[in-house]
Parts: C-alpha cells; sequence; structure tokens
C-alpha cells in the first residue's frame, strides 16, 4: 500500500535537497519536524524566520529548512545570529545547532547572548557526542560513558545545559526528549513567542555513534532509556535537572518575563533620537 | 520595523562636511557613516579601540547599531550576519583580534559577504607592543584565513585617506561581493590632522546588485551575472535562499565531493578580483617621470618615503615614490613598470620583510633595497633617503 499525499509538512522543507544524510534512527528528523509543527501551528510568516545553524549533524538543518537560512562555521550561529537581528528587527531568528558546536567550540557565544537577553531562539540537539566526525567526547558526554576519545571511558564532568543557560540569563529554559514530541512542540512554540533569549535543550537519540559505543546500537534501545528515565519536573532546580543512566531530568525550567536586548535598544534609539531631532 | 536601516536621519547629520580636524581612527569611522554603514560590531583593542567608540556615540544618533560583542570572532561573526540582514556592516580591529577573525572572513569570502574590516596594526608577533605602529599583518591579511582566495587590502597613509579609503573599502565590498581591509597602522589611526569631508551629494555610494527576479524556489543566490559576481538576495525578503560556508553550487547548496563544483566556485571567487584589478587598483606616482631610482612604500612608511624622495631631488638624485594605497591585490603592473625604468628600488616597511617580497617578485632583475623598521618609530627621511643614494654607487 502506498500513500501518495504530501506530507503535512512538506512546505516547511526544502524537497529538492531530500533525502538527508542522516542516519538511519538519528533524532534530528524529529527536531525538524517538532520545529516545523510549531511554525505551523502559531502560523509564523516564514519570510520572516531565518534558521541559522553551526557545524555538526544538526548544523546541516539550515539547509533543509525553506526559510532564508544561513550555515555558519563552527560554533559562531549564535554571534552571526546576532548580527541578524539587530540589523532587521523584523525577523525571527532561530539558531538550530548542535552540544558540541554551542556548548564546547561556541559557549562564549551561548552565555553573552543569553546574558544580553538577545531575542533569538536556541534549539540544542544534544547527543552527547561529536557525530559528524564520528564519535569524539564532547561537553555533553556524561561521566564514565564511551567515545572515541574516551576509549577507557570519560572522566570529564559534564555541562547541564538547563543550568547553564539559567544561570546565564534565558528568560525561558526547558529540555525534553525527542521521544517528548507534543511537549517539545509546546516548548518550540512557547520559545518562539518569548521575548528575549530562550532555550530549548532536546535530548536526540544517536543510535549509529553515541549508542554503538554505549551499548544502545538502535535507536529503540535509546528510545527506551528515554522513556525509563525521563522524570518531568517542571520548574524544578536547575541545579538538579541531571542526566544520568537512570534519570532524565526534563520540563520547563525557566519562564520568565525581562526586557530582551531588543527592546531596551528599540527605546535608547528612540530617545536618542528625539534629542538629536531637537 | 528594521533597527539599523531606519533612517529617517537628514544627510547632514550623517555626513560632518567641511574641514575638520580629528584622528585618524575617528576619520575611518566617519567614513563609513558617510558611505552607509549602520552596523558596528567590535570588540575593545589598542590602537583601533576609538573607531569603535566613535561609532557607539555616532551610530545611534543615525538610527545604526553599535554592539560590543565578547570577541572579535563573534565581531565579524555579527557584521556578517548584519550585512546578510541588508545592512552595511564592518568592524575594527588590531593584530591579536584580526587573528581571531581570520576564520570567519574566510566565510565571508566564501559566502560572498561584502563588509568592511578595519585593522590598525600595531607590532606583533602576540600581544606584542600595542601602543607601537607596525606593518606586520600584510601577509596575514593576504593569506591569514585557510583556503584560497583573493582579498582586497587598502593601506592609508594620513587621516584624509582613512576617510576617503573607508569609503573605497566599502564600494569594493559592495560591488564584489567581498570583505575589504583597510590596513591602517597605530600612527596614522592615532594621528589627528585636517580632513576635508566631502558634501554628501558628492559622494559616491554603490549599494550590491539586487536580483531582478521575483522569489521564487527557482532563484539561484548564487548564480553569478556576467562581472562574476551574483545579485544579493538578503534575508526576509522572501526568497527563501540558503548560504553555507561549503563548498556549494549556484543554488547556495552544499558540494562536498564535487571537483567540479569547488573548480568553478574557488576560480570564480579569486576571478572577480583579479578580474577587476585595474578597477580596484589606487597608486599614488610621485616624481617617477625621469626617476632613477624609487621607493615603493605604503601606510606610514610613504610618508617619509615622500620627504626623502623630495630631499634627495635637491641633491641632485633622480629619486621618485610608487605609494601603493591599494596593497592587495597587489599592483603587479605598477611595479613592474617602475622596476623596468630605474636601476634600483628602496622598499620601506615597519615589519621584518613582507610587501618587498612582493616587490622582488616583480622587480626581476632590478636590485631591491629593503629597510626594515620595529618598534615606536617610523623611517626617518634620513634614512630612506641614505637608501636611496646608496642603492645607485
Amino acid at each position: 500500500m502506498t500513500d501518495d499525499s504530501p506530507h503535512p509538512y512538506e512546505r516547511f522543507l526544502r524537497k529538492d535537497r531530500i533525502p538527508h544524510i542522516w542516519c538511519e534512527g538519528c533524532g534530528n528528523g524529529i527536531i525538524l519536524n517538532c520545529f516545523a509543527r510549531a511554525l505551523d501551528e502559531l502560523n509564523i510568516d516564514l519570510d520572516k524566520v531565518v534558521v541559522v545553524s553551526g557545524i555538526g549533524c544538526i548544523g546541516r538543518v539550515s539547509g533543509y529548512t525553506n526559510t532564508d537560512s544561513f550555515h555558519t562555521t563552527h560554533g559562531r550561529p549564535i554571534a552571526f545570529a546576532t548580527g541578524v537581528k539587530l540589523a532587521n528587527s523584523d525577523l525571527k531568528v532561530v539558531v538550530i545547532s548542535g552540544d558540541g558546536d554551542l556548548f564546547a567550540i561556541g559557549g562564549n557565544h551561548f552565555i553573552h547572548a543569553a546574558r544580553r537577553n538577545l531575542d533569538i531562539q536556541v534549539i540544542c540537539a544534544n547527543n552527547f557526542i561529536y557525530g559528524m566526525t564520528g564519535g569524539q567526547m564532547g561537553p555533553t558526554t556524561p561521566l564514565d560513558t564511551w567515545t572515541s576519545t574516551t576509549p577507557y571511558g570519560n572522566i570529564e564532568q559534564s555541562f547541564n545545559l538547563v543550568q547553564l543557560a539559567a544561570a546565564c540569563g534565558a528568560v525561558y529554559v526547558a529540555r525534553w526528549t525527542t521521544l517528548h514530541t507534543r511537549w517539545l512542540t509546546e516548548s518550540i512554540k512557547k520559545a518562539l513567542q518569548k521575548e528575549g533569549f530562550s532555550f530549548v535543550e532536546v535530548i536526540s537519540e544517536c543510535p549509529e555513534i553515541y549508542g554503538r559505543h554505549n551499548k544502545m546500537e538502535t535507536a529503540i534501545k535509546m528510545m527506551k532509556w528515554f522513556k525509563e528515565a525521563s522524570q518531568v519536573e517542571h520548574f524544578s532546580d536547575p541545579s538538579k535537572a541531571d542526566i544520568t543512566s537512570n534519570r532524565i531530568v526534563v520540563g520547563e525550567f525557566v519562564d520568565v518575563e525581562k526586557p530582551s536586548y531588543g527592546r531596551l535598544l528599540k527605546e535608547k534609539l528612540a530617545r536618542i533620537g528625539q534629542k538629536s531631532n531637537t | 520595523m528594521t533597527t539599523a536601516t531606519a533612517t529617517s536621519v537628514e544627510k547632514t547629520k550623517v555626513v560632518r562636511s567641511g574641514q575638520r580636524f580629528m584622528s585618524g581612527d575617528i576619520a575611518c569611522a566617519e567614513g563609513a557613516l558617510a558611505i552607509g554603514c549602520r552596523f558596528f560590531a567590535g570588540y575593545p583593542i589598542t590602537p583601533a579601540t576609538e573607531i569603535a567608540e566613535h561609532m557607539a556615540r555616532r551610530l545611534p544618533e543615525i538610527g545604526g547599531v553599535y554592539i560590543q560583542m565578547e570577541d572579535e570572532i563573534a565581531s565579524i561573526a555579527a557584521v556578517i550576519g548584519a550585512s546578510y540582514a541588508g545592512v552595511k556592516a564592518m568592524t575594527a580591529t588590531s593584530g591579536p583580534g584580526f587573528s581571531l577573525m581570520m576564520e570567519n572572513i574566510g566565510l565571508a569570502v566564501m559566502t560572498e559577504t561584502p563588509c568592511v574590516i578595519v585593522n590598525v596594526m600595531r607590532g606583533g608577533p602576540s600581544t606584542g607592543q600595542p601602543t607601537m605602529p607596525g606593518q606586520q599583518d600584510v601577509m596575514q591579511a593576504r593569506w591569514g584565513s585557510h583556503g584560497d582566495y583573493e582579498i582586497i587590502a587598502l593601506a592609508p597613509s594620513s587621516v584624509q585617506e582613512m576617510f576617503d579609503l573607508t569609503l573605497e573599502a566599502f564600494n569594493f565590498a559592495e560591488t564584489y561581493r567581498v570583505p575589504v581591509f583597510v590596513l591602517a597602522d597605530e600612527i596614522v589611526g592615532h594621528m589627528w590632522e585636517r580632513v576635508n569631508i566631502p558634501e554628501p551629494e558628492s559622494i559616491k555610494i554603490v549599494s550590491r546588485k539586487k536580483p531582478e527576479v521575483p522569489p521564487s524556489n527557482k532563484f539561484a543566490p548564487f548564480q553569478p551575472d556576467e562581472d562574476l559576481v551574483p545579485p544579493m538576495a538578503v534575508f526576509g525578503e522572501g526568497y527563501h535562499f540558503h548560504a553555507t560556508g561549503l563548498t556549494h553550487d549556484e543554488r547556495g547548496y552544499p558540494q562536498t565531493d564535487s571537483a567540479k563544483a569547488q573548480t568553478e566556485l574557488v576560480h570564480r571567487l579569486c576571478d572577480k578580483i583579479r578580474k577587476n584589478k585595474a578597477k580596484i587598483t589606487r597608486v599614488q606616482r610621485a616624481m617617477l617621470e625621469d626617476a632613477d631610482v624609487a621607493v615603493v612604500a605604503y601606510g606610514i612608511a610613504a610618508r617619509a618615503a615622500l620627504s626623502a624622495v623630495r630631499k634627495a631631488r635637491e641633491k641632485g638624485t633622480k629619486a621618485g615614490l610608487l605609494r601603493l594605497a591599494t596593497i592587495w591585490p597587489f599592483p603587479d603592473e605598477h611595479v613592474a613598470q617602475v622596476a623596468r625604468q630605474v636601476k634600483a628600488i628602496v622598499v620601506p616597511e615597519m615589519n621584518c620583510g613582507q610587501i618587498v617580497r612582493e616587490v622582488e617578485r616583480v622587480a626581476r632583475e632590478t636590485p631591491v633595497v629593503f629597510l626594515p623598521k620595529l618598534g615606536e618609530e617610523p623611517h626617518k627621511p634620513s634614512e630612506i633617503l641614505e637608501a636611496l643614494e646608496g642603492s645607485l654607487k
């Protein structure tokens, strides 16, 4: 039996770029789907959306979204997005990138964009590993797990991205896994409507690389981990939002109002303009 | 409302026409504003900080945006973003920051992003001598980012030229869709001189070509015209285009294993500058008509050179000066022409030998005398004079 009806989110994709390069079982497609669903449900004008990504597996997402899109150098999507948003505040600028791109090489840009409360949305696909280069340890690789560069087990502490984002001043912070598609979509919708810097972390399965090194070599096995370990603890202490073999704390952690950089800039420019015209 | 393009400000407020007294750094900032720059992202660094400070004060007055980023990597990335959002954008730095920017200067080359990067050169390597002049980043400007590319770099010798060449830099950037360098030095940046700022009507402003076709899924954002430069769509216009630092085809789509795509793209990126070299070249010829010996110089070193040439003439030596305002692409033809005419060429530079290599390459049989200079003081006219006279013996 075949179904020739178009995919419900086809208009969000560059069809001539499909098939994508992601591995079988990769969570990136789920994240892209939830993002498309969020744009659809909010009825956002796609002409005004700019998707910015960095380097890595999820970095290719900007090439698949049917919006204006830019694939930056490694670690720099947030810095690039800063220029875009400040040059044209009408644009909805969304950064979608990976844990290595955003929090290792690009960590400095993340913390400062969050501190400024810049009006952008950041969605991080956290798969605990450098997938594109074949499975090296990264800043979110959990303690005592295996990668190609931690062949004896990882002895580095990992970032708690929820806590990091909250500490840096993000006005909206949520974490879900690729299993929590409805919640994830709702969180992306909230993030897209938020004034200021919002952050959604998506724990994403990478059976081919991370899973294979850690006895979860199929998407089903990784999803089982997400299902069994996930605990929804809305607005719990971000510092206790653990990710361990038997506990993945998910939910919304921060949802506060704070004047954004864009608002303060606009107000300031209006006052300066008045002053210099009198 | 767009932020950085909202300029209902009168032209007189933007362009401070008339005779002014200012530093090179301030003249550079004023030049950028006069030519339409409305976005500046930077990071404090001696001796370029005054450009940022001046932009921080002036841009908000005319509806532009200044932002101090977390580092120079972020600064150039934000500049590229602003340019893709349709706003003329720049940053200013010195050696250490220039090093950090190299990665995304390559991105600007690859994604054909019009933007201007000012490097007020100081003494290096590393932290070096922050408050002292240097011309040590000339080869870094040419080759600093990885991969093959051509680049435009302009070297001002005066405060007036800090203004004038910043205008040129923006116009070249917009014409060819490239990052353009203004390679100044600490003396030119910090020196105060008289500057004639023209009336706004007499400033020739070039803006990037826009696509002539309406948005559609057939639009190819990197399809060049005959001049090898693709018209530039910007974000928010409905084109839904993709740009990437990966090797790409005319649609902007990655072509990571096609030799054809790599060959076509990289050659085109080089050719759009190589084939327009004559239009990009700015040189000043002084007393060269009957010269037996010549100085080839740029930036601050060219000022002492002019003085030395005059003194040599007074003493009976037929000396001349070829001053390079465009140093990249290197003005081969101009240097070769001088080399064919004179018996020797003197090259004073505030480094251990950079542009002199290019001069030697072009001069062939003509002897080239190199005068290095490092540290606080620029070349003295007497030092260059001595070399001019000595080279004929």
